[in-house]
Parts: structure tokens; C-alpha cells; sequence
């Protein structure tokens, strides 16, 4: 109930229009990895993904951010059923590779932001080696690139109220881990996949 | 607001229903007949765009049923979903997040409460004075210099055209015409039809016998044949309908050209922008017609001139 109040909300107010260029929308087990450009990103693709798959999906999001408050616990525990992990301090015990490996389990699949933090328009930032070592952990899982466009519009770093602008959610053709693959050229490979998905 | 629904926005009403039956039995006939892959393409848009006209039809009847009040949130909602389409095709900065803000929830609803409780002294004025005065002042606090001029005009041009102008038809309520109280829906009525019906007519003489392109850089689609037959056609279709308007037949066929060619007008200008920005469609919220600034740049043109000569010469 507060789920779909809470899909209809976001598709509202960010006008969401989800494209799905290079696969179709499946509960196959996949990493979906986005740039991060706003608060509202892993929202906005969450509730972009149809219910069958957004009932299997969770976002992968920044302790220290949604444990702050009663409000962003709810969300983050009762709506979006995310998995919390910690980006400041990362120990042996506190690993978040451990945290999202964990999440995957059999049946689910994950939104993450490699870039590590939120980038303000001009491109991508370099990804962080943990979407890497996830698809080497698990390749049996896709990995698809996602672009978020004009998140940072409606609402950019360090506002608190939104713009209802339209929003664009683009998904591209999954990728795998290739034998003997490294790790920069899969990084590389991952980071071209997202910035090829802008509509010319 | 009372508003009669009396005999004649049944017949009109009959005859907009009417009208779509018609087309959709030719749309329904033409996919039957079509052969070769263009053709179909063009029919599939077409029965599409038909689809979407009896929901739109079926929208802003509801809302003339309602009487005035929920003509006014109908548009006002229109004006909100266009003017989002038209500032997500323009480049703004983080310096015009606020000024935006106030544009998207304040100067929206308020210029809409003005025509619901029909204000003319301040509806008039309140975009092209106070609104386009508040937008530079707001961005110029939030401090960002990069093309301001130019920021501020896509905005104030956004607000113009999406709202201002559009919020012109509602306020139709509020005209005041001596033995045509209470009887203003139907004049909304008739604007909007007449301007719709430009629109379709266009297309179709375009699509049928368009060979002469007026602007091509701006719209390969808008061809002589298809503006004149379209004007003509819908000018007689207005002049048609004068019994609904405080209007006798001839000024009835005078207010229909006036509104086809603004329409005509607002197309064009509104293509201009689309090209300009490398898009074919403001959106897609409205299946075959692209989105509702698509589908309204003729109105937006036209309402103001409308209101303004009717209110000159006969309230």
C-alpha cells in the first residue's frame, strides 16, 4: 500500500519515463548500476522497474544517510527494502561487498551507484572497484547499465524541494565479467555502457 | 460558478460524440485497407490519435459538467504537465532551482485562484508584470551570472505560453455578455473545438494534398494546401456553429479565422522550438500526438486573442 503510494508519488512528481533499450524488463538476477546525480536516483529507478521486478530489487544505499532519521529509516527498511551499507569506514566485519553479496542471496537483485558519491552534471565519475568484484563473485548475475537524466534538475546536490521536471530512466544491454577480464578494462567497459545510453 | 447546461452544449456535445464515432469507423475502415508499410504506419498513428481524442473529449466534458470550477483545475493541471515539458527541453541551471520552484507551485496556482474567482485586474497581469519582474530578481539573489538573459527569458517565455495564454480559456467564464449570461461554457466550447478542428483539418488536407511547404526548416508537415484547407474548412465549421455564441454567423466565421490562424501561428512557433532542441515531441503523454504541449500550442495561441476580441466587441 505505502509501496505503490509511494511509486505513484515518485513517478509523479519525477515524470518518469522508463526506456528500455538494450533488455526487457525480467526477475532474472541483475545488478543494475546508474549514475548518481540526486538523492531521488535510486528511488526513480526502483519505482521505474515494473512491480514483479521492483518487488525483487533493492537498492543498495549509504547508512550514514538513511539512518539519520524515524522517517528515512522507514523508507529505507519498509518501502524500499534497501540494503544499508558503510561507504565512510569500510572494515573486514563492516565490508560492504560482504553487505550486498549477502542481499543477492538466490532470488534478488540490486540498484547501485558506482561512482561512490553524487556528481553534479559533466560526465561520469571513475567507478569504484566493488561493481567489479561483485561481478566476479557472481557471474551468473547480468549486469545492466542504467542512465539516470535530469535527476540533478529536479533535484540537484544540497536542495531539499523538488522541480517536477520529466525525469528519463534508460536501461541498456546487460554485461558480464569475461574471462581473464580486469579489472580496470571491465570498470572502463561498465563506464561506457551508462554514458552510451544518452539519446543523441 | 452555475453554468446551464442547456440545449444547445447537448447538441454540441452530440456533436463532438458524433464526430468521433464517424472518425473511428474511417480509422477502423482505413487499417482494414492499407497495405505497405508507411501507410500503416500513418494509419496506426492515426486511430491512435483518435484513441487519445475520446479520452481528451471525455476529459473536458467532465470538466464542463462540473460548471466552471473544474474547467479551471482541468487547465490548470494542463498548464502544470506542459510547462514541465517545455523547462525539461530547456537547458536551466542550479541557480534557477528555486526561481523554478516558485514558478511550479506558486505562480501556477495563483494566476489559476485568479481566474476561478474571476479577478481580470489581476489575472492580466500578474505573469507579464509581476511574475516576469520576480523570476530575474529571484535568480539574480541565487547568484549565478552564466546567460542570465537568457535564462530568465526561457522561463518567462515558458510561463507566457504554457500558462498565461493558456489560462485564457477558462477565464472565458468571467466574461460578462448581455443576453448570453451564464451560457460562457459554450464559447469556451466553441474555442476549443475550433481550434482542435483547425488542427485536425490541417492534417488532414496536409496529409491528403500537401505538396507546398511553408516553413520547411521548421516543420516539414505544415504545408500551404493543408493551411488553407484547414482554415477554410474549420472557418466554416466555426461560422457553422454561431448559434452557440453570442455571435451572428459572419463574426462567428470572423473569430474562427482569427482563431485558426493563431493556431496555425502557435504551431509553427512551437515547431520552431522543438527543432531548435532537436525534438520531435515536447513528450509522450498522450498516445500519437506526442505530449500536451504538442497538443495544445494551437490554443495557447489563439485563447488570448479570442478572449480579448470578444470582450472588446461585445461585452
Amino acid at each position: 500500500m505505502m509501496k505503490s503510494l509511494f511509486v505513484a508519488v515518485a513517478r509523479f512528481v519525477c515524470g518518469v519515463r522508463a526506456r528500455w533499450v538494450g533488455c526487457t524488463p525480467d526477475a532474472r538476477q541483475r545488478v543494475y548500476f546508474a549514475n548518481h546525480t540526486s538523492n531521488l536516483d535510486a528511488l526513480v529507478v526502483w519505482a521505474s522497474l515494473p512491480p514483479f521486478v521492483r518487488d525483487l530489487t533493492r537498492p543498495v544505499a549509504a547508512r550514514d544517510y538513511w539512518i539519520k532519521n524515524r522517517l528515512r529509516r522507514y523508507l529505507a527498511h519498509d518501502v524500499f527494502n534497501a540494503v544499508l551499507i558503510e561507504r565512510r569506514r569500510p572494515t573486514a566485519r563492516d565490508n560492504p561487498l560482504t553487505d550486498m553479496l549477502g542481499a543477492l542471496g538466490d532470488r534478488h537483485s540490486l540498484i547501485i551507484f558506482p561512482e561512490g558519491g553524487r556528481h553534479d552534471g559533466g560526465g561520469l565519475a571513475p567507478f569504484k572497484g566493488g561493481l567489479f568484484h561483485l561481478a566476479k563473485d557472481r557471474p551468473d548475475v547480468e549486469f545492466v547499465p542504467v542512465l539516470i537524466e535530469n535527476m540533478n534538475r529536479i533535484l540537484p546536490k544540497g536542495e531539499f524541494l523538488p522541480v517536477p521536471l520529466l525525469g528519463g530512466v534508460s536501461f541498456g544491454a546487460p554485461l558480464k565479467l569475461e574471462t581473464g577480464e580486469v579489472k580496470a578494462a571491465f570498470l572502463a567497459r561498465a563506464e561506457k555502457a551508462v554514458g552510451s545510453l544518452q539519446p543523441s | 460558478m452555475n453554468l446551464r447546461i442547456d440545449r444547445q452544449t447537448c447538441w454540441l456535445v452530440g456533436g463532438v460524440l458524433a464526430l468521433l464515432v464517424v472518425s473511428s469507423l474511417i480509422g477502423w475502415a482505413l487499417s482494414l485497407r492499407v497495405s505497405g508499410e508507411p501507410g500503416r504506419a500513418t494509419v496506426q498513428n492515426l486511430n491512435a490519435r483518435i484513441r487519445a481524442w475520446w479520452m481528451m473529449v471525455a476529459v473536458f466534458g467532465l470538466a464542463l459538467a462540473t460548471g466552471g470550477i473544474g474547467s479551471v483545475v482541468l487547465f490548470g493541471l494542463t498548464s502544470f504537465l506542459a510547462l514541465r515539458e517545455f523547462i525539461t527541453l530547456t537547458p536551466t541551471r542550479p541557480g534557477d532551482h528555486r526561481t523554478l520552484f516558485w514558478v511550479f507551485f506558486v505562480i501556477v496556482p495563483l494566476q489559476y485562484y485568479l481566474i476561478a474567482v474571476k479577478w481580470y485586474g489581476l489575472y492580466s497581469i500578474l505573469i507579464p508584470i509581476y511574475a516576469f519582474l520576480f523570476i530575474p530578481i529571484r535568480s539574480a539573489v541565487a547568484g549565478d551570472c552564466a546567460n542570465f538573459l537568457e535564462r530568465t527569458a526561457k522561463i518567462q517565455w515558458a510561463l507566457m505560453v504554457c500558462v498565461y495564454c493558456l489560462s485564457y480559456v477558462p477565464a472565458l467564464l468571467s466574461l460578462q455578455i448581455a443576453g448570453y449570461e451564464g451560457q460562457d461554457a459554450k464559447l469556451m466550447f466553441y474555442l476549443v473545438l475550433v481550434a482542435q478542428i483547425s488542427d485536425v483539418m490541417q492534417y488532414v488536407w496536409g496529409k491528403t494534398l500537401g505538396r507546398h511547404k511553408i516553413a520547411p526548416t521548421v516543420s516539414p508537415n505544415k504545408t500551404w494546401e493543408g493551411l488553407i484547407g484547414g482554415v477554410a474548412s474549420a472557418t466554416l465549421i466555426g461560422a457553422g456553429l454561431w448559434w452557440a455564441t453570442p455571435f451572428s454567423p459572419l463574426q462567428s466565421a470572423g473569430m474562427s479565422f482569427v482563431i485558426t490562424l493563431m493556431g496555425f501561428g502557435g504551431g509553427l512557433v512551437m515547431s520552431a522550438i522543438k527543432r531548435d532542441r532537436g525534438v520531435k515531441d515536447y513528450g509522450s503523454l498522450i498516445q500519437g500526438h506526442g505530449g500536451v504541449l504538442d497538443r495544445i500550442d494551437s490554443l495557447c495561441f489563439a485563447a488570448p486573442v479570442f478572449f480579448h476580441l470578444t470582450s472588446y466587441y461585445f461585452e
